[in-house]
């Protein structure tokens, strides 16, 4: 007994609890939902929110691939969440992590077609334009005292259509709204596969943008627990007059941390869009989700690098799972509804958690009362006795 | 005929997880006296009071008022069984005057427009009637820190309130603001007011309480009468050994000059105007310099000048003859000098961290606990936390690894202390490093001050604490609004000399 109570007490198994709490009242609202819209396909329809790629025949090859297509869109999430958490270490909150991706893809995408770049060129084109545009947060931040939200927030739309505007020159754009494909104009810009695609069926976009994705979230988390950079990020953010106090260089240090931050939103696009799964659309007039999403996966992640493979990985499984709601019984928006409210309630997992830490505290409460009661009844029989 | 009492708290006990805060304590509060509580911190004297205004509710006991058993839910229910406090850190607004702070809460209206007149007019009155002499029409920020406690009083007063607490009300205040202060408690006294006076100063308690609760570890010790106990008796109830009041040791034996601080004028965070003007002084090797004065009088400006954290506007820093004015923070750390900073909460510590993760917040970057690749070493880190813990007796709950937060206040300086002091610093700034201890950690702390002054190191000491000031250091600076209005020898001057200097009516023309 009291080892389970030592194990709830434990930090790490609490922030899984709370987490995966937060997933199983997401889906119960999303079924909720469903069932006041319409109550006959309800069941049916979560479920298939939750089995994505399971929908398909074992022994077929769809489920394998729909696996390796939700694992190729994980990527970009991954990375953005990444973003979010490394910079929230430091006390920032990078909501431009929207733009720092958008960036990257824009630059990533121009290189590839405009100026036939390899495509580990484009990807660190699409890393430094990233952290060029966090660099400008973190400047604003450090020197004028623009709160980062807001920088972020402008940013986002600055860039939004910058990149719309550079992308639809000629040479980038196809006579649909969409850029060409990468494949068609420069296949060498194209991420090598060295093989991984015969892993999951020959699904020619898993290439090694999912190692590379697992590596740097592995880099992250070591950066942050083992080094004293990381040692210096996270006391700037817990207390940032005990840093200054004890000589660390704040300004640099928030200049830096959004600076990574943007340099890893814009690997996650390069990441993305140098597969050639998707093409930068030149018209879209709202700020790309992959950033926004990302804070939602971080915080269901707890904030931990390798927590946030596991939540981005979810988060894009329920995504593409509302893709196997039946469209005769509800309408096209329910599968983007209820993703929507799952991942919503996945950015309550710190109030999960003081729930979790509260209901520990009580029971323990009450049991220390028990036992007092005891303990007070013995006394009173031993006081009997000697009566 | 029975005594009449107007509070009674009757075996109050209080448990938080893993301490018992309160153990069967009895407090019987008569009406119309004054009467102390007394004890260290960790006494479980706050404890008792939020149990009084229903922040808490006790596991066991009762309280009752004037014989009647009460049940108190929250603060209001304290409020309308008229009870009051003066909390430690007022709670004013301060850009509001006297008059808006003193009804804000229960503000006189009709069809919600105020009605100040009335109110005014009762707090004339009031005013008049207990000697407070506060303008109702002066704006907190412009008044000194005694006016605006007399603003608190008389919150208390406009309110009706029977029973007045008092926590440690003579903290912020000058010697003679501190017997204004006693003497109002005794007029109120007089007035049928009863008083609950927090405090662990002896002399204050001797000076104006009937009666003295003494708590120890959150156990009741006892309830005397002043008039009969010894200042000795008393602390020896309060600290469970005999304690040795005065600090040990042998005469300075100055040496270098290792601080050299010319016209520093430091602008203020608060105000326009400057919070240090024109400061000059040296610190010497084997001294220990201590800056008095009056919380707010620049001593905190002047200390981020010396240290770094703010930049000063003219003048210069010098540290062993070499200028440091513009240096960084880090510049400064390793030419050696330390900083226990005046709040080790704010500055001083990183809560969240693991204690040895603190013990290194000043030396991280070593070769000892940094390797050339940017790891942090964690067996060496490790193994120095647990030297220091040894050296500097430092408790907490897991060692190295226990969280800062989770620490006492006592042992969470302690910590701050030993990462100083064991830096071996040319210079030790400390700025109030007993602020809020118990006496065996001041005791301690005044050791380790002095047995560093004996290796032949530079010491500049903050207090705010009078008992502090005279015995610690070798030479006493008084600041006074931002200038040293007068150099004193421990030695040879007295308290009250001291808190003429520190109120502003006596200064030396000369002070360098």
């Amino acid at each position: 007994m009291k080892y389970v109570r030592a194990f709830f007490k434990n930090n790490g198994v609490q922030s899984l609890l709370s987490s995966i709490l937060c997933v199983i009242i997401g889906v119960l609202l999303g079924y909720v939902a469903l069932l006041i819209i319409n109550a006959e396909g309800a069941w049916e329809a979560i479920t298939h929110v939750m089995m994505n790629f399971f929908t398909w025949p074992e022994d077929g090859p769809f489920r394998l691939r729909y696996f390796a297509q939700t694992v190729v869109y994980t990527v970009p999430l991954l990375m953005c969440s990444l973003s979010i958490l490394f910079s929230y270490k430091v006390g920032l909150f990078n909501i431009g992590a929207s733009g720092q991706y958008m960036a990257g893809a824009g630059i990533a995408i121009y290189a590839a077609i405009a100026w036939q770049m390899p495509w580990y060129v484009c990807l660190l084109l699409a890393v430094a334009a990233g952290a060029v545009i966090g660099a400008i947060s973190g400047a604003l931040k450090a020197y004028c005292n623009v709160n980062e939200v807001i920088s972020g927030i402008m940013l986002n739309w600055i860039i939004l259509y910058s990149v719309n505007m550079l992308l639809s020159s000629d040479i980038t754009k196809s006579p649909t709204a969409e850029t060409y494909h990468i494949l068609h104009k420069n296949p060498d810009a194209m991420l090598p596969t060295l093989g991984l695609e015969e892993l999951v069926g020959g699904y020619q976009y898993f290439t090694i943008a999912v190692p590379i994705a697992i590596l740097v979230a592995i880099a992250v988390s070591i950066i942050l627990s083992k080094t004293k950079f990381g040692y210096e990020l996270k006391a700037t953010g817990n207390n940032k007059n005990a840093a200054k106090y004890c000589g660390m260089r704040e300004k640099r240090n928030i200049i830096v941390t959004l600076c990574i931050s943007g340099a890893l939103a814009g690997l996650g696009a390069a990441l993305f869009y140098l597969t050639d799964i998707k093409q930068w659309e030149v018209n879209a007039s709202s700020v790309n989700a992959m950033g926004f999403n990302g804070i939602a996966a971080a915080f269901l992640g707890c904030l931990d690098p390798i927590g946030a493979i596991i939540a981005s990985f979810f988060i894009q499984h329920i995504t593409f799972g509302g893709g196997y709601i039946d469209l005769s019984v509800y309408s096209s928006q329910i599968s983007s509804l209820i993703s929507s409210i799952i991942i919503y309630l996945c950015g309550f997992v710190l109030f999960f958690k003081y729930c979790v830490n509260h209901l520990i505290d009580r029971s323990e409460e009450r049991k220390k009362k028990r036992e007092e009661a005891a303990l007070a009844a013995e006394e009173n029989e031993v006081g009997g006795d000697v009566k | 005929m029975e005594e009449q009492f107007a509070i009674e708290m009757l075996n109050i006990t209080k448990v938080f997880p893993g301490i018992i805060a309160n153990d069967n304590i009895t407090l019987q509060l008569k009406k119309g006296e004054i009467h102390a509580l007394l004890g260290e911190n960790g006494a479980g004297k706050s404890t008792l009071m939020s149990v009084l205004f229903g922040l808490y509710q006790p596991e066991q006991g009762i309280i009752k008022k004037d014989g009647v058993e009460v049940k108190i839910n929250n603060p209001n229910d304290a409020n309308d069984l008229g009870i009051g406090m003066v909390h430690q850190h007022f709670k004013l607004v301060e850009c509001f005057t006297v008059l808006d702070n003193i009804i804000l809460g229960v503000e006189p209206n009709k069809y919600g427009f105020l009605q100040k007149s009335e109110a005014r007019k009762k707090v004339l009155e009031l005013s008049e009637k207990y000697g407070l002499h506060v303008d109702p029409d002066a704006y907190i920020e412009d008044i000194t820190v005694g006016m605006q406690q007399r603003t608190e009083i008389l919150k208390m007063l406009y309110r009706d309130n029977e029973i007045l607490i008092f926590d440690e009300p003579t903290a912020v205040l000058t010697p003679q603001e501190i017997d204004e202060l006693m003497q109002i408690m005794k007029n109120l006294a007089a007035e049928g007011k009863s008083i609950l006076f927090i405090s662990h100063k002896l002399n204050e308690i001797k000076a104006v309480a009937d009666r003295c609760t003494v708590l120890r570890k959150g156990k009741y010790i006892g309830t005397v009468n002043t008039k009969d106990a010894t200042i000795e008796e008393l602390s020896a109830m309060m600290v469970g050994r005999n304690v040795n009041f005065h600090v040990e040791k042998t005469p300075a034996k100055p040496g270098d000059v290792v601080l050299e601080v010319e016209g520093l004028t430091v602008a203020s965070k608060i105000h326009k105007n400057n919070a240090v003007k024109n400061v000059s002084f040296k610190v010497r090797a084997g001294e220990i310099v201590c800056i008095a004065g009056i919380d707010g009088n620049g001593q905190t400006e002047l200390v981020y000048g010396i240290t770094g954290l703010e930049p000063v506007k003219s003048g210069t820093v010098k540290l062993n003859g070499v200028d440091i004015t513009k240096a960084s923070i880090r510049k400064r750390s390793v030419s050696g000098m330390s900083h226990i900073p005046e709040d080790r909460h704010k500055h001083g510590l990183v809560l969240d961290y693991s204690l040895e993760d603190n013990l290194i917040l000043q030396t991280y970057f070593k070769r000892d606990f940094t390797n050339a690749a940017g790891f942090l070493r964690r067996n060496n880190i490790r193994e120095y936390a647990n030297r220091l813990i040894e050296m500097y007796d430092i408790r907490s709950g897991q060692g190295p690894v226990t969280k800062a937060r989770s620490m006492s206040g006592g042992n969470q300086q302690k910590a701050i202390v030993a990462r100083e002091i064991d830096k071996n610093p040319d210079l030790l700034v400390a700025v109030q490093p007993t602020r809020g201890l118990d006496v065996g950690a001041i005791e301690y702390i005044h050791k380790q001050l002095i047995n560093h002054r004996d290796q032949g190191h530079a010491c500049l000491l903050v207090s705010l604490e009078l008992d502090e000031v005279m015995d610690v250091p070798d030479r006493i600076l008084v600041m006074y609004e931002g200038e040293i209005v007068g150099e004193l020898d421990p030695k040879k001057t007295t308290q009250e000399e001291l808190g003429l200097y520190m109120a502003g009516a006596k200064r030396d023309e000369v002070a360098e």
